[in-house]
């Protein structure tokens, strides 16, 4: 372990953690954006759950390498384009399918009785539909977000990466062990600041939820 | 119908068919009217249209054919959300909305109806304390931490809360246990005595009919009207076989649950005292002619047990030991059926009418009771009907 290094490269450590940091949000942001308006369309039309869940359901399972060799020759090397592409294609399926369960957990009774007092079908969606549905919808934002920090290292392989940078280019190619420690450390750091994160994320924003495993 | 807020609800020739014209309707030409503050059970077995029926009148499901009006509007006429917002709404389930506080809860629709936050405030203070619940003690917690019981309180306070006309109710003691659905249903009846609403209550359950109805409308499966009364002209004179099968063939028993101890005439006592002579008490006992007892009571009038001719025999003081205790004593509010039951278990089948004190007004009879069963009933319609020769039968 050669601390000296660390010490030496802290701005470059500090740089790609950054870059983790961001090429996982943008993922997210992006990804729910899309899942969201994808449920409301199925909310819609039912018929359309079928086809779109199976095609992320490809997308899911498309290795991830082979996705950047499809894409590279479109989008090119070191292009963020070219990697976010592929995260968000990985998220949609998670919070997809999270956004629909959380909506199908809504009571019947709930949604009667917010009929029957008059609300009207979006005030019903956006004021008792979509809060109730929070909590489910929080963990699958959870789940996907730990996946993508796992999955930002791959893009090293075109040039981006992260702190996956610093175990493929410089641990990996190099035969440097310290810096692959500090990219998987570091990683697995950041999934687990996410985690808490969302887990506290999920007690502020659903206290009612979170009474219940109490009483 | 004075001193209520509650609107006419009138349904004319409705009709629902699920599918086309070809369809058996699940309603079946409905006609019938709910005055203003009443409420009106619909009863039956299931697929009878009951909750169809209720559902028609907030326009959660669409009648086929007819009009369904409150007071002078035709709902159909009338915007949906906006009729909902004032028509109450409670259901079985309750369907308190988990991610909102009991007090959010019950200030949904006065929300929707842009009430200012003040008034909002206000109004569920008043709510949350007529149906009983401590506002300081439950506005700020979640539906979730609240017993079966708590939560149809908050359903109903949720459904009070915008002061609408007409409420309808779908089985909303049907989840709680028995012990507690009485309790429930006292409370609820208590509530309308000072709310006064319009309420259509749907319920498969024959006595929570007779208890919460003014009126009852018996439907039958595929929709229709069997019978439209009050719960006495129903259980006297049923309507048809379906009706008789339907109410059950303690038809007689329920009837009694209907009256109370005050509807009776009370037979005056001969009351004895410890110490008075026995050939003056004869003489009180010769003059009374129904009665063959007398009563010892103590000094505050509270009965202490019978005395028969026998002990009354010779002369000299009564002799209080003599006396057999265990009268049944019933309270003026006690139902017909509750005190027939108390005074078929007692040897002497006389009951004991005390006041709140445990003194005594009078006595009833078996046989007073039983008279009450034969005297006509007065229908809906305001007519008075002999009890048909079903009624006695059973």
């Amino acid at each position: 372990m050669d601390w000296g290094w660390i010490v030496r490269n802290l701005d470059e450590i500090g740089q790609r953690t950054l870059e983790h940091v961001l090429l996982t949000v943008i993922a997210i942001v992006i990804g729910f954006a899309i899942s969201f308006v994808l449920a409301l369309l199925i909310r819609r039309m039912s018929w359309l759950e079928g086809p779109i869940i199976g095609v992320s359901g490809v997308l899911y399972a498309i290795p991830s390498l082979a996705l950047f060799a499809f894409l590279v020759p479109f989008t090119g090397i070191q292009n963020p384009l070219t990697a976010e592409i592929a995260l968000v294609s990985y998220t949609i399926l998670i919070l997809l399918r999270n956004i629909l369960a959380g909506l199908a957990s809504v009571p019947r009774e709930v949604i009667e009785a917010a009929d029957g007092m008059g609300y009207t079908p979006s005030q019903r969606l956006w004021k008792v539909e979509l809060p109730v549905a929070l909590p489910v919808i929080v963990a699958g934002l959870r789940i996907a977000t730990v996946t993508i920090i796992g999955l930002v290292t791959v893009t090293a392989l075109i040039g981006l990466g992260g702190l996956g940078y610093l175990i493929v280019d410089i641990g990996y190619r190099r035969f440097f062990l310290t810096a692959t420690l500090v990219g998987s450390v570091g990683a697995v750091l950041l999934a687990v600041i996410a985690d808490r994160g969302f887990v506290l994320l999920q007690g502020v924003l659903t206290p009612w939820a979170r009474r219940r495993t109490e009483g | 119908m004075q001193d209520t807020s509650g609107a006419v609800v009138a349904f004319e020739h409705v009709t629902k068919r699920y599918g086309g014209q070809d369809a058996a309707p699940a309603v079946d030409d409905l006609s019938l009217v709910v005055p203003a503050g009443e409420v009106c059970v619909l009863v039956g077995p299931s697929g009878c249209g009951k909750t169809t029926s209720m559902k028609m009148v907030n326009r959660l499901i669409e009648p086929t054919s007819g009009r369904i009006l409150i007071g002078d509007d035709d709902v159909m006429r009338l915007p949906a959300v906006e009729l909902r917002r004032r028509i109450g709404y409670v259901i079985q389930q309750v369907g308190l909305f988990p991610h909102l506080t009991i007090g959010d809860n019950v200030a949904v629709v006065p929300k929707l109806l842009r009430w200012k936050g003040p008034r909002i405030r206000e109004r569920v203070e008043e709510l949350l304390e007529l149906v009983g619940l401590e506002p300081a003690q439950y506005r700020d917690r979640y539906p979730n931490e609240l017993s079966g019981g708590e939560r149809q309180r908050v359903g109903v306070a949720r459904a009070l809360a915008a002061d609408p006309p007409v409420m309808l109710m779908d089985e909303p003691f049907g989840a709680v246990d028995p012990i507690r659905r009485d309790g429930l249903q006292n409370e609820f009846l208590r509530l309308q005595k000072r709310v006064r609403k319009t309420i259509i209550f749907v319920t498969h359950d024959v006595d929570e009919a007779i208890k919460m109805g003014d009126r009852i409308a018996i439907l039958q499966r595929g929709g229709i009207l069997a019978q439209y009364d009050t719960p006495a002209a129903i259980l006297a004179n049923p309507a048809s076989e379906f009706v008789e099968r339907f109410v059950g063939a303690d038809r007689g028993l329920k009837r009694l649950s209907l009256g109370r101890v005050h509807d009776l005439d009370l037979i005056e006592a001969v009351l004895v005292r410890a110490g008075e002579q026995r050939a003056e008490v004869r003489v009180r006992l010769d003059r009374a002619e129904e009665l063959t007892y007398a009563l010892l009571v103590d000094e505050r009038h509270r009965p202490l047990g019978w005395i028969d001719q026998g002990d009354l025999r010779g002369d000299g003081p009564i002799d209080p030991s003599a006396a057999t205790p265990g009268a049944p004593t019933v309270e003026m509010e006690t139902t017909l059926r509750d005190a027939l039951s108390a005074l078929l278990g007692s040897s002497v089948q006389l009951g004991v009418v005390v006041d709140e004190r445990g003194g005594v007004m009078g006595l009833v009879s078996v046989d007073a009771i039983g008279e009450r069963l034969q005297s006509p009933v007065r229908a809906a319609d305001g007519q008075l009907h002999e009890v048909g020769e079903a009624a006695s039968a059973s």
